[in-house]
């Protein structure tokens, strides 16, 4: 009898590990299976939060159209490297097919040579340095990459501000800030524009920047650039309202987020300017309509992060239309074929129009500026 | 006129550095051990005074003293608790604990107020204007350095002066015979917490008030820079706390100014190495030879 029940347990459980297993065909209930990650704790959790938000609300209205459908799996992965890597791993055992992520660079970086060693086709909302998908045939990005954000800054002082007095504020061990200085004060110098101080922080000095600022302030500056994210400039920007100086501070897509920062002043950021693709204000009917799902459905304003991993998810669906693909090949069936799409491919999205994309996995698309009055983002040229 | 900015906010950040490095020095001349968890108590100070202002809707001045309260508390909890019962272990043995006891409190408060940072409203706010508007400084930076004289004035004034002061100086001399002398070392020791995390409390306040921002870990890289401090300015010694303190906010603030702002946080433990190399016991230190 004893063994009889010894016997019966472990064929139990012997059918409730199969049961497990079999649980990830792919395209077994006739969906493509997709994967965000991103930072849903920690710092920047607004930026996670806001790709896997995004995602869903494209998710659910392609499903609603009918065509083509997709089953979405978010994970987090705080902004580390190494715990991107292990959701990566554990999407892949729960069948994802494509990748819409990483949202943070660091770990797009990281988590791109597994995707290309295992022919997984990754579009990332957000991961900007060309890091990410350089020498990596299989990995495209929605967003700018870092260059082409200093550079485009750099164009729209040359063009906006010739005589500004500029100053230059990052952070020294990031690589987004890093990279987005170093293209601007290349194109900055190649614009013969008036750069007078530069300085920077590292993380750990991140709360005190008013050496940096007496410094700015005392070589006359008057535009100051700072291709930061937004918890360090709203220090930077309290900061200098306390020392009575205000210049124009200009920034790029990091400061998204600025104005959604509980208990933040807004007033402080009155004048500040941003480059970002996306102003969840911009009247055209698709945004608005996106803005209103995204509202109803999370309570908040989008950013531009959310807009990216809804123009990412469209983008698959369109190229996998393109490329006639079918839920129950494998992914690396898809990654192939969507890889020979992506070049050819045309979308409007809400981050821009005409995006294309080049073989090496980089975008095309103009930036777009935008001032921050009365708490709100106001297009300006 | 810049460089009186930059020397004034130098002093400003010193003080802060300065309240920290108290508790540090005192815990160490009397219990004869380094409490790394007190740059967390000045995180919980922070908190504690956020949630107060926020959540209670307290002004500026009970917020705080609910923060002196709490932490307090907490010192006097964490010494029960996590040092008393290994006094007659090894330092190391302690060493670690205290690193754990670090830990917990980084992320205990993660899990209470979660990882996301918060802005901090500052508990005075504006700036006045010195020599015709040409030098403008925060009313924050002169609070601080107002709280720093304050508590120097009346540390010096307990430890010289009252009964339970002498009671701790002696207590750091030698605790042998001052249990002999019939001084209970462990009230004593107790009340040195005590102190060391309610002025931990008020480093908290005004490092979130300076910097508007207030995360788990706003408390580990101040914590570290007044150690190095308290170090740098003799340990065990109140007078070099302070001195190291206000040193080490200076350089750091002239060494961002003038050679790079990037390198900064080396030229600071730079100087710290160069001290002790010349003088091993910190500046204000008494250099104690140990009779073998």
């Amino acid at each position: 009898m004893k063994k009889f029940a010894a016997m019966l347990t472990a064929f139990t459980m012997a059918l409730g590990l199969t049961a497990c297993g079999s649980g990830n065909a792919a395209g077994a209930d006739n969906a493509f299976h997709l994967g965000t990650i991103g930072p849903l704790t920690g710092q920047n959790a607004i930026y996670g939060e806001a790709v896997a938000n995004g995602a869903k609300v494209a998710v659910e209205e392609i499903n609603a159209m009918g065509g083509v459908q997709f089953v979405l799996e978010s994970k987090d992965d705080a902004a580390d490297p190494e715990t991107s890597v292990n959701a990566y791993h554990n999407l892949l055992d729960n069948g994802m097919q494509v990748l819409v992520s990483p949202t943070t660079t660091a770990c797009a970086i990281e988590v791109s040579t597994h995707v290309y060693e295992d022919r997984v086709f990754m579009l990332t909302p957000s991961a900007s340095a060309p890091d990410v998908t350089a020498g990596k045939d299989n990995v495209f990005q929605v967003c700018f990459t870092d260059p082409n954000l200093g550079l485009g800054a750099a164009d729209y002082m040359a063009e906006h501000m010739p005589e500004a007095k500029i100053g230059v504020l990052y952070r020294s061990d990031d690589a987004y800030s890093q990279g987005v200085r170093d293209t601007f004060m290349t194109q900055a110098k190649k614009n013969n524009l008036n750069v007078l101080y530069e300085g920077s922080f590292t993380e750990d000095t991140s709360t005190n920047f008013e050496v940096q600022l007496t410094s700015a302030r005392a070589a006359g500056v008057d535009l100051m650039f700072i291709p930061i994210y937004f918890q360090p400039a709203s220090v930077v920007l309290n900061q200098a309202k306390a020392m009575g100086y205000a210049p124009t501070f200009f920034g790029v897509d990091g400061l998204d987020g600025l104005l959604t920062m509980e208990n933040f002043d807004v007033s402080v950021a009155e004048g500040v300017m941003l480059m970002t693709p996306f102003a969840a204000n911009a009247g055209d009917e698709r945004t608005e309509n996106f803005v209103k799902k995204y509202k109803e459905e999370f309570g908040s304003v989008p950013n531009q992060f959310a807009a990216d991993a809804y123009d990412a998810v469209y983008i698959v669906k369109e190229a996998l239309e393109k490329a006639g693909c079918t839920p129950d090949q494998t992914h690396q069936e898809l990654c192939e074929a969507l890889l020979k799409t992506m070049p050819e491919l045309k979308v409007d999205g809400l981050t821009g129009k005409g995006l294309t994309w080049k073989a090496n996995g980089e975008v095309s698309k103009d930036p777009l500026a935008v001032e921050i009055r009365s708490g709100e983002y106001v297009p300006v040229a | 006129m810049e460089f009186l900015a930059y020397l004034i906010s130098g002093i400003s950040l010193g003080s802060v550095y300065a309240i920290i490095a108290l508790g540090y020095t005192m815990v160490y001349g009397i219990a004869k051990m380094l409490n790394f968890a007190h740059g967390d108590v000045i995180m919980v100070g922070g908190y504690i005074s956020f949630c107060a202002m926020q959540s209670l809707g307290f002004s500026a001045f009970p917020s705080v003293l609910l923060a002196m309260l709490v932490c307090t508390m907490l010192g006097v909890v964490i010494e029960a608790l996590a040092y008393k019962p290994l006094r007659s272990a090894a330092p190391l043995a302690v060493l670690i604990t205290a690193i754990g006891v670090s830990n917990l409190l980084q992320n205990a408060a993660m899990l209470i107020w979660k990882a996301a940072p918060r802005v901090y409203t500052p508990v005075v706010s504006g700036s006045m204007q010195l020599f015709d508007g040409k030098l403008k400084v925060s009313y924050i930076s002169l609070l601080t350095i107002a709280a720093c004289l304050v508590i120097m004035a009346a540390l010096m004034l307990f430890t010289g002066k009252t009964r339970i002061g002498k009671a701790m100086r002696a207590c750091a001399e030698d605790r042998g015979a001052a249990e002999l002398m019939g001084i209970n070392v462990n009230a004593t020791v107790s009340l040195t917490f005590a102190i060391g995390s309610g002025l931990a409390a008020i480093a908290g306040v005004l490092l979130c008030s300076f910097s508007g921002t207030l995360m788990p870990t706003t408390g580990s890289m101040p914590g570290i820079k007044a150690f190095t401090a308290a170090v740098f300015g003799g340990i065990g010694s109140i007078p070099g706390a302070f001195l190291g303190g206000l040193l080490l906010g200076v350089i750091e603030s002239l060494a961002q100014a003038y050679i790079t702002s990037t390198m900064a946080n080396s030229i600071v433990f730079c100087v710290l190495i160069a001290v002790l190399l010349v003088r091993p016991a910190g500046l204000l230190g008494k250099y104690v030879p140990e009779k073998v």
